[in-house]
């Protein structure tokens, strides 16, 4: 049996038409998966036992004739920060090599609970940390576009193993542009809700303010019907939002015609690149589709690098506090008191990029610093948001890049640690005013390279946002 | 220079991070470059901006309904003594063992 890339819709018309059962698929995808792992590195573990029992129990319903889930049979791959009872969880860290966590992840369990096969955990940067995949203790993933280049990071992993078409869709997390700028990089679908609109229990704690869990898909159909299933308010995340979960999947009418729609003048300085000229055509296409397009501006912009590095590393100093030897499987060998313990445990078992973040988090959460450094990039998050808010009292979608370059070589950046924060500038200010925003291919360089495009809309308004992607999509498919 | 080896040092030990000679080094150059970007924050006025720890304050409230609801009172189970010390790297007795903190 081989089974081509499906969607959501395909892997639903194949089961009910008994084309396949969920068990044939969830085998044959398992074994692909496992092949194409040799050139991407996309997967760090596979969880077969899960996904075939899994499986099992959708052909069991549709062999009784109940109603077998939106997700019924879809191949699901899972960032490796997000936990899954039983199955070890690293969160791309030395320091968590051997744990398994004894609970599911709220987005995980609502997966199952609809019908969805958990293939196995992917490749990330080490606690998310990074924008290249190239941060993780288990080694770099490879981007199946192009194996000699970044998938994008941090959530890496989840992006090529869905371009590689080794899961229908996959699980991300983002923080600052974690799941869009992979997603760009690969060339599929990445999406970011409102901050709250999907629970992070079971996330590993990055930044709580800012993380994300968001879907990855190859069509935006898909990513809204997966966003669908995992969104809604969870009693055991107390910023989880309780407003209700439109059927997203149901609103892609295809049409766009009046929505108006800002380019933010501080995003266009450099639109000579590549790039930048792939989102002006975008542009161009969605015009034509009857959308406005109107110059904004989001004039804070140039100081959101330097907040959201404060803002981020100040709580990650915080959340890794926990990594301390006591309670999660690795701990040093060769201390004598708590303290060395301690600081063995955390010196031996993060990587140079957590290292330098909780360092920078420590530095300005420190006495003397809490006040020129946190409370002012607080106060500048708030700006961040009111250029936003007032920006949306005359759009309904702002269009912009998702990264400054498409996917470069793997090693090319590694020793700027500036640059690369640098780089995430088109993503981080979404994030940092906690709104829904997406990347969805926009075309592809002379070399082949995809681009993906950014849109981002108010607070809960993941539908304007889903529509005016789709409509978008229909215009580039061949 | 924004930060010197010594604050790298002092910065390491309060964050309980054991570096090694080569990471001072290696730290003092990205932080202070990092640092360095960081202060163009001091351009932007912020006078009569309120810092921002939560971004749905402004959001329509019934739709994030933070605090305002509270949970059923109800009993649910907790994860157990023997799930909770799982992947503990040194369990002992139903605890969490650690080198000796007070000398008798």
């Amino acid at each position: 049996m081989k089974i081509p890339p499906l969607t959501i819709d395909g892997v639903r018309e194949g089961l009910l038409s008994r084309q396949f059962s969920a068990a044939e698929l969830a085998g044959e995808a398992l074994r692909f998966a496992e092949a194409e792992n040799a050139t991407t590195g996309a997967y760090l573990h596979f969880s077969p036992e899960r996904a075939l029992a899994a499986a099992r129990q959708v052909d069991d319903k549709i062999a009784r004739g109940e109603e077998p889930g939106p997700l019924a049979g879809v191949t699901v791959a899972v960032k490796d920060v997000i936990v899954t009872k039983g199955i070890l969880t690293t969160c791309g860290s030395k320091l968590l090599a051997h744990y398994i966590p004894p609970y599911d992840a709220t987005a995980v369990e609502r997966i199952e609970q609809a019908g969805g096969i958990l293939m196995g955990k992917t490749n990330c940067d080490e606690f998310a940390m990074g924008s290249s995949n190239e941060n993780s203790a288990f080694g770099p993933v490879r981007n199946p576009v192009a194996t000699d280049r970044v998938p994008g990071g941090s959530s890496g992993g989840s992006a090529a193993a869905v371009a590689q078409g080794t899961a229908v869709v996959a699980l991300g997390s983002d923080t600052g542009g974690s799941i869009r700028q992979p997603a760009s990089f690969c060339g599929v679908v990445g999406v970011t809700p409102t901050y709250g609109r999907v629970s992070r229990y079971g996330l590993t704690a990055f930044a709580s303010s800012l993380d994300h869990i968001g879907p990855l898909a190859r069509s935006v159909k898909d990513s809204a019907t997966l966003l669908g299933v995992i969104a809604g308010r969870d009693p055991r995340d107390a910023t989880s939002a309780a407003a209700p979960v439109p059927d997203y999947a149901a609103q892609l009418t295809g049409s766009v015609k009046g929505l108006k729609l800002g380019l933010p003048r501080e995003y266009l300085k450099d639109l000579t690149s590549e790039t930048g000229q792939l989102i002006l055509k975008g542009v161009e296409t969605l015009k034509s589709l009857g959308c406005e397009v109107r110059e904004i501006s989001l004039p804070a912009t140039d100081y959101a690098i330097a907040t959201y590095y404060i803002i981020a590393t100040a709580e990650a100093s915080s959340n890794l506090a926990r990594y301390d030897g006591v309670r999660y499987t690795f701990r040093s060998g060769s201390s004598e008191t708590l303290s060395d313990m301690y600081r063995n445990t955390r010196g031996e078992g993060f990587g140079a990029e957590c290292k330098r973040r909780i360092m920078l988090g420590t530095y300005v959460l420190s006495a003397g610093y809490y006040d020129a450094y946190y409370l002012k990039a607080q106060k500048v998050r708030g700006l961040i948001a009111r250029d936003f808010a007032n920006a949306f009292q005359q759009v309904d979608a702002i269009v912009a890049p998702v990264s400054p370059f498409p996917a470069f070589k793997l090693g090319e950046k590694v020793d700027d640690p500036l640059a690369m924060y640098l780089s995430d500038i088109f993503t981080i200010t979404g994030s940092l005013a906690g709104i829904p925003c997406m990347s969805v291919p926009c075309g592809k360089t002379a070399e082949g390279l995809p681009v993906g495009m950014q849109i981002l809309t108010r607070h809960f308004d993941e539908s304007t946002m889903f529509r005016l992607a789709d409509a978008f999509e229909r215009t580039q498919r061949t | 220079m924004k930060i010197t080896e010594k604050e790298v040092r002092h910065v390491a030990d309060l964050a309980n991070l054991k570096l090694t000679e080569a990471e001072v080094a290696r730290f003092q150059a990205d932080l202070d470059g990092i640092l360095q970007h960081m202060d163009r924050l001091n351009e932007i006025d912020t006078s009569g901006v309120e810092p921002m720890a939560q971004v749905l304050l402004g959001a329509d409230p019934a739709a994030t309904d933070q605090g305002t609801t509270l949970r059923a009172d109800e009993a649910v189970l907790p994860l157990g003594n023997q799930a909770a010390l799982a992947n503990a790297p040194q369990p002992g007795g139903g605890y969490f063992k650690v080198p000796k903190v007070i000398e008798r």
